[in-house]
């Protein structure tokens, strides 16, 4: 069996299949980083999975995951100024928590570099909008670099610190989601840390690490004198090319995953456009630009969501006089989602028929039936599919549910709908709040699991307590952060290192004096249901404690332990008045329902014997029954 | 063989295993000698959503995604799925091997919607001029090996051009040791 850990560490050059993700780790091996962090988030929590695949005392550089995004940005930017080789990695809507101090860092002189890798979301395949951070980059002054797939990965992040270390500056490494996790062959070079020398160099004389007025115009000229001298780079950047194709009519300037869309669609096509790749959106190369705009009677910018290359190009052309016309988002729906090969086909088939690009139909028979979606879904045995049922039963009909972000999420969907609004990471206390206000006769529930508790939940809660809120908070505590995969947080008091400091969520809410707190087994769904009744009750702000832990993470642990399941549900035909509470209400995806004769059987490859569903039964007819041994 | 390009298009539900057979596959025909690209489109931990995986063979340049209606090949893990990548991502004319469990989606559940059945696959498959392989092995060690046997009985049938026994067992190797791989190993050839 390949050992990741120890190809990873490899000192000399090596082939292998790694995905994005993986490829970025082995970059920070061969560059010498010293410090890295990280909040975890989709499509990034695999760069965590390859560095903890070598075991802690091997790891060449610290590594941790932080409370949140801002405290992770800030522990990599400390130690960047310090001379530390640094890089912070988290998820797109991350960069929004990170916003109030990353938008310093260009101002600093950064030392030791510091590389912000950012997991963006085009397609908003796993987060809650697909925010185009490279409007925020611009805001910060933050040079973006933009890889394609995993050697790119690899390559332009050696590139980044490069450049950080050169420039001081911070770094963006923009990796989108299929970049992330795109799996292809790379060719790894040997490991040539980057300095060789590892002094203290945080030694201010004055100001320097102090914006203020006095300061700011000096900095913010830096700043921008800096990103000057970026943009010069990427003219000779090995990652910005052209695919001259011979085309003198038309001409493609685009970046990332969508030059990969490009080279699908262009296969079987004539007359090939001519292509020119950046090595990143922003800033732009304007002798490259200008250069192959002269070349070429029409332009075409690909990108995916906002028109951020297209309007710097337009802009760039305009300041020179060129007038040549530049297709870009003219049709809204392509600032929308990824330009996946199907889209970018339709798009060029739109804006150049001539190029006889066809959209691909596939074909259906007339019959052919609509399928039903299968969206995520709380897993069997799942702690939160209990709670909700429970405080379900607790709730009136016009009473308001907030929802947060968390594997709980899912309690909106039906039939739970539990959670009617979602803003953002810890938003449920504060939105709650607001809801409550001018709002009698109709009580808030908030909802907010136990990583974001700590990562931003504190504020609100804080905030509903000292204002005296008339809100009920229900923390889904399971004991891990279960969505993005099961990373230690501080409730569970363990680190990516080993042991570190527990810190329990009841006493940290005992010590703000929040004035009742309730805490119940969800699996105990009746006496769950009195607590929020109690806590509902209760004039002011209120906590229930909904706990029980993550079962998909129980039920893996007990595997590995060799503790196989030993029962699982069973309905007794002659009880069953197929009454289907079990299969539309509680909703286990574990029962099946026979269409035919409306019986319900148990799914014996889904059912993890939890017996969670035994009292959701009005006539008792599920039990738990021992199986027998497979061996 | 040396000009062998195949789009192969996997899915079936969170929890089967469908990461693990199309990394298995991937180094398999990365080791045949054919260059490989893939991707996994997962987001989230929680078991219960459709997944996919995608596998591009001989394919040097373009995106990993295999585009709707550009599959040769799909593997599928749950039936309701296979019917899925059947009519959005097979081409007509293509091949495809599913395993024969049926998670129901929620709708089924609710009795909105009503479980896809064998004859829904074979009807379909015929209007696609899709040849179909059905498995299904009620003697399996342990259900989570699904993915195995799919993999086991596509090879024996004739499915994966250009992959040999040798090949898979590399893979299967470098990814499993011990009695799991033993065990996996087993059913590969068995299946």
């Amino acid at each position: 069996m390949k050992d990741l850990g120890s190809m990873l560490l490899h000192s000399g050059p090596f082939r292998e299949i790694v995905m994005g993700n993986t490829a970025l780790v082995r970059g920070m091996v061969e560059a010498g980083v010293e410090v890295v962090t990280s909040y975890p988030g989709s499509p990034t929590p695999e760069i965590a999975s390859a560095i903890m695949s070598i075991p802690a005392e091997k790891r060449l550089f610290y590594f941790e995951y932080s409370v949140n995004e801002k405290v992770a940005s800030e522990v990599a930017l400390g130690a960047s100024v310090n001379g530390r080789l640094s890089v912070v990695f988290f998820k797109s809507v991350g960069l929004n928590v990170a916003a109030d101090s990353f938008v310093q860092f260009s101002l600093l002189d950064i030392k030791g570099g510091l590389v912000i890798v950012l997991g963006d979301d085009p397609g908003a395949n796993s987060s809650q909008n697909e925010q185009d951070n490279r409007h925020l980059a611009k805001m910060a002054y933050t040079p973006i670099l933009e890889p394609s797939d995993p050697s790119q990965v690899y390559t332009q992040f050696l590139e980044a610190c490069r450049l950080s270390i050169e420039l001081s500056m911070p770094v963006i490494l923009r990796m989108t989601t299929h970049v992330c996790h795109a799996k292809t062959p790379v060719d790894f070079g040997s490991t040539t840390p980057l300095r060789k020398e590892h002094p203290s160099l945080f030694r201010p004389s004055g100001d320097e690490y102090i914006p203020l007025v006095s300061t700011l115009s000096a900095m913010k000229a830096r700043a921008l004198k800096k990103l000057a001298l970026f943009a010069g780079r990427m003219e000779d950047s090995p990652h910005t090319f052209v695919s001259d194709n011979g085309n003198r009519e038309k001409g493609i300037i685009t970046c990332g995953l969508p030059f990969k869309s490009l080279e699908d669609v262009l296969e079987n096509v004539t007359q090939k456009p001519d292509i020119l790749c950046l090595a990143g959106p922003w800033p732009i190369p304007d002798k490259k630009i200008l250069e192959f705009c002269r070349n070429h009677r029409e332009v075409a910018v690909l990108e995916e969501l906002d028109p951020v290359i297209e309007q710097e190009v337009k802009s760039l052309l305009f300041d020179a006089g060129l007038n040549l016309r530049i297709r870009g988002k003219e049709v809204l729906e392509y600032r929308i989602g990824e330009m996946v090969p199907s889209r970018v086909r339709s798009y060029l088939s739109r804006i150049w028929p001539d190029l006889g690009i066809t959209v691909l139909e596939t074909e259906l028979s007339r019959d052919f039936k609509e399928l039903p979606p299968r969206p995520p879904q709380m897993c069997p045995g799942c702690g939160h599919r209990s709670a909700f049922h429970a405080i379900k039963e607790a709730l009136s009909e016009d009473d308001i549910t907030v929802a947060d972000i968390g594997c709980h999420t899912l309690g909106y969907l039906p039939p739970y709908q539990m959670g009617n609004i979602l803003l953002s990471m810890g938003h449920s206390s504060g939105t709650g709040a607001g809801l409550s206000l001018f709002n009698p006769g109709r009580r808030v529930v908030s909802f907010l699991g136990d990583s974001t508790f700590f990562h931003a939940g504190l504020p609100g809660i804080i905030n509903a307590l000292y204002n005296r809120h008339n809100i009920t908070l229900i923390l889904m505590e399971n004991g891990t952060t279960a969505m993005t995969g099961h990373q230690e947080n501080p409730g569970t008091g363990k680190t990516v290192n080993g042991e570190g400091v527990r810190i329990s969520i009841r006493k940290v809410l005992e010590g703000l004096g929040v004035p009742l707190i309730l805490e119940v087994d969800t699996y105990q769904q009746k006496k769950l249901a009195d607590a929020v009744k109690e806590a509902m009750d209760f004039e002011g702000f209120s906590v229930v404690i909904a706990r029980h832990p993550c079962m998909l993470k129980f039920t893996r642990d007990n595997r590995r332990k060799g503790i196989k399941i030993s029962s699982r549900a069973w309905i007794d035909p002659v009880k069953c008045s197929r009454i289907h509470d079990c299969v539309s209400v509680f909703a286990c995806p574990s029962f099946i329902l026979n269409p035919d004769d409306g019986t319900v059987t148990v799914n014996s490859e889904l059912c993890i014997g939890d017996g969670s569903c035994l009292q959701t039964c009005p006539v008792k007819a599920i039990e738990l029954k021992r199986e027998e041994s497979h061996e | 063989m040396n000009d062998l390009r195949l789009n192969i298009f996997l899915n079936g539900v969170g929890g089967q295993g469908i990461g693990l057979l199309s990394e298995i596959l991937m180094r398999a025909y990365d080791r045949a000698g054919f260059y490989v690209m893939g991707v996994d489109t997962h987001g989230l931990a929680q078991r219960g959503g459709g997944v996919e995986s995608h596998l591009r063979v001989g394919y040097t340049r373009g995106n990993p995604l295999v585009e709707p209606g550009l599959a040769d090949l799909v593997l599928s893990l749950e039936r309701t799925e296979a019917l899925r990548a059947l009519i959005r991502q097979l081409r007509s004319g293509g091949t495809m091997a599913y395993y024969d469990t049926l998670w129901q989606p929620l709708s089924d559940r609710l009795g909105e919607t009503k479980p896809v059945t064998q004859d829904d696959i074979k009807k379909t498959a015929r209007f696609r001029k899709v040849e179909i392989l059905r498995v299904l092995d009620k003697n399996l060690p342990d259900v989570r090996m699904q993915n195995i046997a799919l993999l086991g009985a596509s090879f024996h049938a004739g499915l994966l051009p250009g992959m040999t026994m040798e090949a898979l067992e590399g893979s299967l190797g470098d990814l499993m040791k011990d009695r799991v791989l033993d065990a996996n190993l087993q059913v590969l050839r068995d299946t």
